[in-house]
């Protein structure tokens, strides 16, 4: 045991920098994903027709493909179509874009849930629509959405380790090169599964906190 | 004020209204009463355009209403809504309700929209809950608020939507209470109601719609204590003696 903490005193320089790189490809890619995804959802439920179908049609692509392929795709594909991305952006669009559509139709299902009444309620009040979007709408739908969302964000925190496979050096990634470098994969993988639980636990409390938070205020 | 004029409306090939025709002047309470089903609600929702209607013409002052136009947005700040279920938004309280639209669509001062609708929360007696949720009101109190958010846009009219059917017994009086006061200081209102006592005493003209048609109408007393036609005899025994 006694080996275990010193080995992990060498190790773990190294492996907190992976750390913060795993922390900027999440953080950047949650909020892309954010962003595109609120696009996706506004647009699935705007009631323009070609609009909608068109959304849907790359949100089903881009589900139905692997995150890996999706990486692989941008990385090593794109740079032919004259799209040359460093690794970490690419590891950052890859993971964005898959997650926009998750999320997006996360985004989608809780606005969808808003009660019919409530769109009645405000358009009767001469409201337009990005009124009342933005009024009435979305902050009911955001509150449906927090425990769904928060779901999305650990998986994400998760997933980026996938990127390690187009060489962005995160988390994942040290690991593997400290262990196959050091033999000691006990000591490594274990500091690695640690250190994803230091981020993934305080996460989903953070998460139940907002939960309750909001609930209260109905 | 209101016009409706030959209206047709059909839900796929459900025909609802069959060609409504109905006038409403200003500072006129009118009811509207008839079996469920009859096109009560759905005609009611034509007029803030809520729904779209196939054929004919509904008018507000002269302008025609008509979903697809721009100027729905500013004939629904002029023609109020209050629903049957309150609708209220459950994210804010009593007052930030009333207080919405006067402040995000009409864009007046805060200052000067929060002591109007501290005025208006005052007058339909919720005074003492400017700052509650709608979920710690009772449904009166909350279609109280629905009412002070309604008049808050200082409408010309006022569509009440069968506004005391979702509300528990005890809490029927104090709606009514509300809206006679507003009857009483000339707002035009149309309401869609089973309340035949309410309609007896405040409404000044009623409509009876059935199967999509208004089959009887004229001042209330008459329709309500000698309806000629056979059917409004059947709805209004079948409503004032249910056993």
């Amino acid at each position: 045991m006694s080996d275990f903490f010193v080995s992990a005193q060498i190790y773990l320089p190294i492996l907190l920098k992976g750390m913060w790189l795993t922390i900027s490809v999440t953080l950047l890619s949650l909020a892309l994903a954010t962003a595109l995804g609120l696009v996706w959802a506004l647009f699935r439920t705007s009631g323009v027709r070609w609009l909608s179908i068109s959304t849907r049609i790359v949100v089903e692509f881009v589900r139905g493909i692997p995150i890996l392929v999706v990486l692989f795709y941008i990385y090593f594909v794109m740079p032919e179509f004259g799209l040359d991305l460093t690794a970490f952006q690419a590891g950052v669009a890859g993971l964005a874009l898959t997650y926009s559509c998750y999320i997006g139709e996360t985004f989608r299902a809780g606005i969808e849930a808003v009660d019919r009444g409530q769109v009645e309620a405000a358009k009767s009040i001469g409201m337009k629509t990005p009124l009342m979007m933005r009024r009435v709408v979305l902050p009911q739908a955001f509150r449906i959405v927090v425990p769904p969302y928060a779901n999305n964000m650990v998986m994400l925190l998760k997933d980026s380790s996938q990127v390690s496979v187009i060489s962005v050096a995160e988390l994942t990634m040290q690991g593997k090169m400290l262990a196959s470098s050091t033999f000691d994969n006990m000591t490594v993988f274990t500091l690695v599964a640690l250190l994803y639980l230091c981020l993934t636990v305080p996460l989903n409390f953070a998460m139940r906190y907002v939960e309750v938070k909001m609930g209260q205020a109905r | 004020m209101i016009k409706l004029e030959n209206v047709h409306k059909s839900f796929g090939d459900h025909e609802v209204l069959k060609g409504v025709h109905a006038e409403i002047d200003k500072g006129q309470v009118v009811c509207l009463i008839g079996p469920s089903g009859s096109g009560k609600s759905t005609l009611l929702r034509c007029i803030n355009g809520l729904e779209t209607y196939q054929a004919g013409r509904i008018s507000i002052d002269d302008e025609t209403v008509d979903v697809t136009a721009p100027s729905i947005h500013d004939l629904r700040t002029r023609v109020s809504m209050v629903f049957q279920r309150f609708n209220l938004f459950p994210h804010r309280t009593a007052i930030e309700n009333v207080m919405e639209g006067p402040r995000y669509v009409l864009k007046q001062g805060k200052a000067e929209v929060r002591e109007k609708a501290e005025r208006l929360l005052t007058r339909v007696g919720l005074a003492d809950k400017l700052n509650s949720y709608p979920a710690a009101l009772s449904g009166g109190q909350q279609q109280r608020v629905a009412i002070a958010r309604a008049l808050a846009m200082e409408p010309e009219a006022i569509l009440f939507d069968e506004p005391t059917s979702a509300l528990d017994p005890e809490m029927v009086g104090e709606v009514l209470q509300v809206m006679r006061a507003l009857a009483e200081e000339h707002m035009t209102m149309l309401v869609v109601t089973h309340e035949i006592l309410f309609a007896r005493e405040v409404a000044d003209r009623v409509l009876f719609l059935d199967g999509g048609r208004i089959v009887e109408e004229g001042a209330a007393d008459e329709v309500l204590r000698q309806p000629k036609n056979e059917r409004t005899q059947d709805f209004l025994r079948r409503v004032t003696h249910p056993v």
